[in-house]
């Protein structure tokens, strides 16, 4: 018996906000430095972030939810970071994309912010210098998890597996 | 050319090396403008470009018994091709240097930027203001003295409007 007979499905209401949200995140781009150029791949055709509804690029912080800083934030660029997040409407997220952005990376010098944890509370951080834009699929959906299962474990693939050959 | 600034400027010439095939002369401090101009408009000379401005820390240099801070203009002819290296020492107490930004305009950002990274101060500078470095910023990062992890945190951002309201008014649009 499929929805054709029976045209009424039953859920719970945060479901269904929830799974509208992690189907339609619109980033907005932070990008100081390379790891916005590697965005770009992956916001075009041959990666194509479009397959997790996340194509949707804005420019104001305004009207979208999905802040990703990619690169190296400067103490000179920290307000401006801040302020960018505080203008964000809830409900938001935050993905610190790269090591500059997640610890300051190899700067570890007078001028970078050692982190933008410091500054703004992150979501989902992802490592490389830059990351493949693999590494960014997976961050979105690992977010869209995290919006699915607020308080939860991680989604099964990103678990540790049994080891595929058994000796 | 060295014969030629030694006969047109006596005092200024300190003395000269041959740096990996440039010449570098050292020049009295107060003289550079002048040397400069010389430089600039000689028609044997023609430095049309300043190539950058350099400051250096001395203070840990081995074997170096000069003032702390050095500053090196490179200057380039776009004519006949050659180059020239120019050098000058301040004294820690008081590394003031004038201005060459009268004579080439980008000698304005360079002179800043050596006055925030290395407090090199710059006589009749029209606008001596961090370039780099917010505007919070205490001490100055490339002296030998200042340690490389020190952060300093900025609360709030410059609005640069001073600079803009300068920038409107010359255009006339206020």
């Amino acid at each position: 018996m499929g929805v054709e007979t029976f045209p009424a499905i039953t859920t719970r209401k945060e479901a269904v906000i929830a799974w509208g949200q992690k189907n339609s995140l619109w980033p907005m781009p932070f990008g100081t430095a390379c790891c916005a150029i590697e965005f770009m791949a992956v916001a075009a055709s041959v990666f194509d972030i479009s397959r997790f509804g996340a194509e949707l690029v804005r420019f104001s912080p305004r009207q979208s939810d999905l802040l990703l800083v990619a690169g190296t934030v400067t103490f000179k660029q920290a307000p401006i970071l801040k302020q960018i997040y505080e203008q964000m409407c809830d409900p938001k997220w935050v993905i610190s994309m790269g090591v500059c952005a997640s610890s300051g990376g190899f700067y570890n010098n007078y001028c970078t912010v050692q982190g933008i944890d410091q500054i703004i509370p992150v979501d989902v951080y992802i490592s490389g210098c830059p990351p493949r834009p693999e590494a960014i699929l997976t961050a979105v959906m690992k977010l869209q998890h995290k919006i699915e299962n607020p308080a939860t474990t991680p989604p099964a693939q990103f678990m540790a597996k049994e080891p595929k050959f058994g000796y | 050319m060295l014969e030629k600034l030694t006969a047109s400027h006596p005092k200024a010439i300190l003395g000269s090396v041959d740096r990996f095939g440039t010449l570098e002369i050292r020049i009295e401090k107060s003289k550079i403008a002048d040397v400069v101009k010389t430089l600039r408009d000689d028609q044997e000379l023609l430095f049309s470009i300043l190539i950058d401005i350099v400051s250096v820390d001395y203070s840990t240099y081995a074997g170096w018994t000069g003032e702390r801070f050095g500053v090196i203009y490179q200057l380039k002819s776009l004519a006949l091709g050659h180059r020239v290296q120019l050098s000058v020492t301040a004294p820690e107490d008081e590394p003031i240097v004038p201005t060459i930004s009268k004579l080439f305009g980008n000698a304005d950002w360079l002179e800043r930027e050596a006055f925030d990274q290395m407090g090199i101060r710059f006589a009749q500078h029209p606008n001596l203001k961090r370039l780099l470095n917010h505007h919070e910023f205490v001490g100055h990062p490339l002296r030998k003295d200042y340690p490389i992890t020190r952060r300093q945190a900025l609360s709030t951002n410059d609005s640069l409007m001073d600079e803009m309201e300068a920038r409107l008014k010359e255009k006339g649009y206020v």
